[in-house]
C-alpha cells in the first residue's frame, strides 16, 4: 500500500483532545459461531480524538466498529457511546445511531434517491427536521465536500469518490459527534483517494471524534494522535503515529508495518 | 532510423471525435442485412412472407365478409349466402350479456359502467405517481362508491365499511407509531368493533326500496366479473404478499413459521382446489348463520392465492438488495419501519416489477376460473348461456371466443406495457 502524499499542511492546532470520554469498550468479546472474532477489547475514545485502526484482514478491525454502532451485536463486555450504554434495547440503539455517523467500504448511497434525498432523508425522518430546513443543511454540507452541483443527480452517476463524499455528507447532515469509516478509501481509485482523504482531513481540523479503519499508512502518520494494531481480534499495540510507525514494539506490528511500507 | 526504433512517444495533438462511417443508413440496407443477408435467411424470408400471406387470406375475408346484424346463427348464413364469412352479430347481440351477465337488471346497466369509468380515475394517481397526489383521496373513497354503485341497496353499507376502515387507519395512526404489533391489533379490533356494531344498526330490509336497486352477487357476471374480481385480488394481494414476504423474513420465529407455512400450503395447491373450498367448504369456517357472500369467499381464496405468489416475488427483490443497505439504513438511525419504507421496499419492489406483472397478468386470467363453481363470468356466460343454453347461437365458436381472448388480451396487453413503462421511469441507475 503506498504512503499517499497529504500535500496541504495540516493545521493541528484545532484537533484538541478533551478529557471528556466519548466511547468507553472494557472487556468487549465477539464470537462468530464458535470463531472468537473481537478478544478482550479494552479501549477509551475521548471526545476530539482521532484514532486509526490497522491491521491484516480478518484481525477483526471492520467487526470493531461496526460493533459501535450495533450492526455487529458483541456478546460479552460493556460499550458506552456518548454516554449510553449499547444493549439489545433497540431505543438505546437506535439513539447510538443518530449520534455516531458512518461510513463504508462500498458507501452505501440509496440509488432510488437522489443525492439531496439521500442527505434529507434521516434528519427528516429521525430528526424531524422540516423538509426545507433538511435541504438547506444538506447543501451546506453538500458545499462542504465540494459537490453541491450534484445534488440533483442519482449516486449511479458519480464517480467512486464523489459518492463516498456523498457518504460522508450524509452522515455529517445528523450532526454525529462521532464518525466511523470502514475502509472509506478501499474500493476507490488512487486519483480519487486523495479528495476522500481531504474531506476527512478537514473533519478532523474542525475537531470531530473519529474512528477510521483504514490502510493510508500517510493519514494514519498526519491526522491520527493515535494509531491502533489489531491482530487475530485482539489489540497487539497502540501509540501515538510517530512512535508507533517509527518504533513498533511488537513483532507483529513490525512484521507488518514491513510488509505494507516495504515497497 | 532512430525514431523509429524510439519506444518514446508523444501525442502532439488530440484527435477530435468523428462521425461514424455514412453507409450505415437505408432501407436497402436494413433489408440486405436482417432479411437476406444470406441463402438460408433468404429462404426463411420468403417462407415466413407465404406463411403470412396463407393467414391473412383466410383471415381478413373472415373479418371483413362478417355479418354485425343478424339475430341468429341461421339468419347469418342466410345472410352470408355460403361465402365464407364471420358471424360477429352474436357479439352485437349479446354484448351486455358478455359484459354484464344475463341477470343484471338491464336497465342498470350504467352502475358498473360509471364504476369502471370511476376505476380508471381510481388507480391513475397509483400507477401514475406525477398526477397530483390530492387525487389518491378519490382513490380511498372509490372501493366503498364502486361497492354501493355495482351492488346497490342501502347506503348505509357502504358507509359502515368505510367507518370501519376509517376506525382501524385512525387506531393505528394513534397507537401504531410507538408500537406495531399494538396498533396493528387494536386497528383490527377497531374495524371489526364497527363493523359489527353497523351491520347491527341497519334495519332488515334496507335493501328494499333504496335509492339504487340491490343486485345480490349471484346477479353479477361477464366481463364485469372478471374485471371486479382481477382488480380487487390485485390490488389485494400486493400489500398482503408484502407483508407475508417481510414475515419470511422477520427474526421472530412464529411470525416468521406462519408465513413460511401460510405460502409453501398456498402455492402447493391448484387454484381450483381453492375456489371449491370457497363455494362449498369456506362456509364451515365461520359461524353457522354467518351468510358469506360468494364473491368475498371467492375473492378471500384469489387473494391468499395470489399474495402467496407476490411473496416469493418481492422475497427475490428483498434477497437481491446488498446488504449494504440494510446497514446503511440502520447506521443512520431509521427504525425497522422507516428503513423498509423508504430504503428496502422501493428498491426491492423496482426489482420485483416484472415478477409481480407476472403474477397479476396470471391471476386475471386465472379469474375465468371460477366458471367451473358456476358463476358467470365471459368464459362461464359464453359456456352456458350463450354456446350451450340458446339455440340462436349453437356454433359460433371462433367470433365468441376470439372476443373473450382479444377482451384478455387488451387488458393484459396494457398491464405489460405499463410495467415497461413504471421500469423505465423507475431506473435510476444509467441516464
Amino acid at each position: 500500500m503506498s504512503e499517499l502524499a497529504i500535500e496541504r499542511e495540516i493545521d493541528r492546532s484545532k484537533m484538541q483532545v478533551s478529557d471528556e470520554v466519548a466511547i468507553q469498550i472494557s472487556g468487549m468479546n465477539k464470537w462468530y459461531g464458535s470463531f472468537h472474532v473481537l478478544r478482550d477489547i479494552n479501549l477509551t475514545v475521548n471526545r476530539g480524538e482521532r484514532i486509526v485502526i490497522a491491521g491484516p484482514s480478518g484481525s477483526g478491525k471492520s467487526t470493531l466498529i461496526r460493533c459501535l454502532n450495533a450492526l455487529e451485536e458483541h456478546q460479552q463486555g460493556q460499550i458506552i457511546v456518548d454516554g449510553t450504554e449499547l444493549t439489545s434495547d433497540l431505543k438505546n440503539i437506535d439513539k447510538i445511531r443518530s449520534e455516531v455517523g458512518m461510513c463504508f467500504q462500498h458507501f452505501n448511497l440509496f440509488p432510488h434517491l437522489t443525492i439531496l434525498e439521500n442527505c434529507t432523508l434521516a434528519p427528516i425522518w429521525v430528526r424531524k427536521v422540516p423538509k426545507k430546513e433538511a435541504e438547506e443543511r444538506a447543501m451546506h454540507f453538500l458545499e462542504k465536500v465540494k459537490i453541491p452541483d450534484q445534488a440533483h443527480k442519482y449516486p449511479g452517476m458519480l464517480s467512486g469518490g464523489q459518492q463516498q463524499r456523498v457518504a460522508i455528507a450524509r452522515s455529517l447532515c445528523m450532526m454525529p459527534r462521532i464518525m466511523l469509516f470502514d475502509e472509506p478509501t478501499s474500493a476507490l481509485d488512487p486519483e480519487m483517494i486523495k479528495e476522500v482523504l481531504d474531506t476527512m482531513i478537514e473533519l478532523a481540523e474542525e475537531g470531530m471524534t473519529m474512528l477510521c479503519v483504514t490502510h493510508e499508512m500517510g493519514f494514519a502518520r498526519q491526522v491520527a494522535n493515535r494509531v491502533i494494531f489489531m491482530a487475530d481480534g485482539q489489540i497487539v499495540e497502540q501509540n501515538e503515529p510517530e512512535e508507533f510507525f517509527n518504533n513498533p514494539q511488537s513483532e507483529r506490528t513490525q512484521q507488518f508495518l514491513s510488509q505494507i511500507l516495504g515497497h | 532510423m532512430s525514431e523509429q526504433n524510439s519506444v518514446a512517444f508523444v501525442a502532439t495533438e488530440s484527435i477530435p471525435p468523428s462521425p461514424p462511417p455514412a453507409n450505415q443508413t437505408g432501407v436497402v440496407k436494413w433489408l440486405r442485412e436482417n432479411l437476406f443477408s444470406n441463402w438460408q435467411s433468404s429462404l426463411l424470408t420468403l417462407v415466413s412472407l407465404y406463411l403470412i400471406y396463407v393467414i391473412l387470406s383466410t383471415f381478413l375475408p373472415w373479418v371483413l365478409n362478417g355479418v354485425w346484424t343478424t339475430s341468429s346463427l341461421t339468419e347469418c348464413r342466410e345472410v352470408l349466402e355460403g361465402r365464407f364469412g364471420a358471424c360477429f352479430s352474436v357479439l352485437t347481440e349479446r354484448w351486455n350479456q358478455l359484459l354484464f351477465g344475463f341477470n343484471y337488471p338491464s336497465d342498470q346497466y350504467w352502475r358498473p359502467t360509471l364504476a369502471f369509468v370511476f376505476m380508471l380515475i381510481a388507480i391513475a394517481p397509483v400507477l401514475f405517481f406525477d398526477l397530483p397526489r390530492k387525487m389518491l383521496a378519490f382513490t380511498v373513497a372509490y372501493p366503498f362508491v364502486a361497492f354501493w354503485l355495482i351492488w346497490g341497496g342501502t347506503i348505509m353499507a357502504p358507509i359502515v365499511a368505510f367507518l370501519g376502515c376509517a376506525a382501524a387507519a385512525f387506531v393505528f395512526g394513534a397507537y401504531g407509531k410507538n408500537n406495531f404489533a399494538l396498533g396493528f391489533i387494536g386497528a383490527i379490533v377497531a374495524a371489526f368493533a364497527v363493523w359489527i356494531i353497523g351491520t347491527m344498526l341497519i334495519p332488515d330490509g334496507a335493501n328494499e326500496g333504496a335509492w339504487l336497486e340491490h343486485v345480490p352477487s349471484r346477479d353479477l357476471g361477464g366481463f364485469m366479473l372478471n374485471m371486479m374480481l382481477g382488480v380487487t385480488c390485485v390490488s389485494l394481494s400486493i400489500p398482503l404478499g408484502i407483508a407475508l414476504a417481510l414475515g419470511r423474513q422477520s427474526n421472530m420465529p412464529l411470525i416468521k413459521g406462519m408465513c413460511v407455512i401460510f405460502i409453501e400450503f398456498v402455492r402447493g395447491v391448484p387454484l381450483i382446489t381453492l375456489l371449491f373450498v370457497a363455494s362449498v367448504m369456506l362456509s364451515y369456517f365461520f359461524p353457522p348463520d354467518a351468510n358469506v357472500d360468494l364473491f368475498v369467499r371467492v375473492v378471500i381464496m384469489m387473494t391468499l392465492f395470489s399474495a402467496a405468489y407476490v411473496a416469493e416475488v418481492i422475497r427475490g427483490g428483498l434477497a437481491a438488495l446488498p446488504k449494504g443497505q440494510y446497514e446503511a439504513a440502520d447506521s443512520l438511525g431509521l427504525d425497522y419501519p422507516q428503513a423498509m419504507r423508504l430504503i428496502i421496499l422501493p428498491q426491492a419492489l423496482k426489482i420485483s416489477i416484472p415478477g409481480i406483472v407476472n403474477v397479476a397478468v396470471g391471476l386475471f386470467k386465472d379469474t375465468t376460473l371460477v366458471s367451473v363453481i358456476s358463476l358467470f363470468d365471459l368464459v362461464g356466460m359464453i359456456r352456458g348461456p350463450i354456446l350451450g343454453g340458446s339455440a340462436e347461437w349453437n356454433g359460433v365458436y371462433w367470433e365468441l371466443w376470439g372476443f373473450a381472448a382479444l377482451l384478455f388480451f387488451v387488458v393484459c396487453y396494457g398491464i405489460s406495457q405499463y410495467s415497461q413503462w413504471l421500469e423505465r421511469r423507475l431506473a435510476t441507475d444509467h441516464h
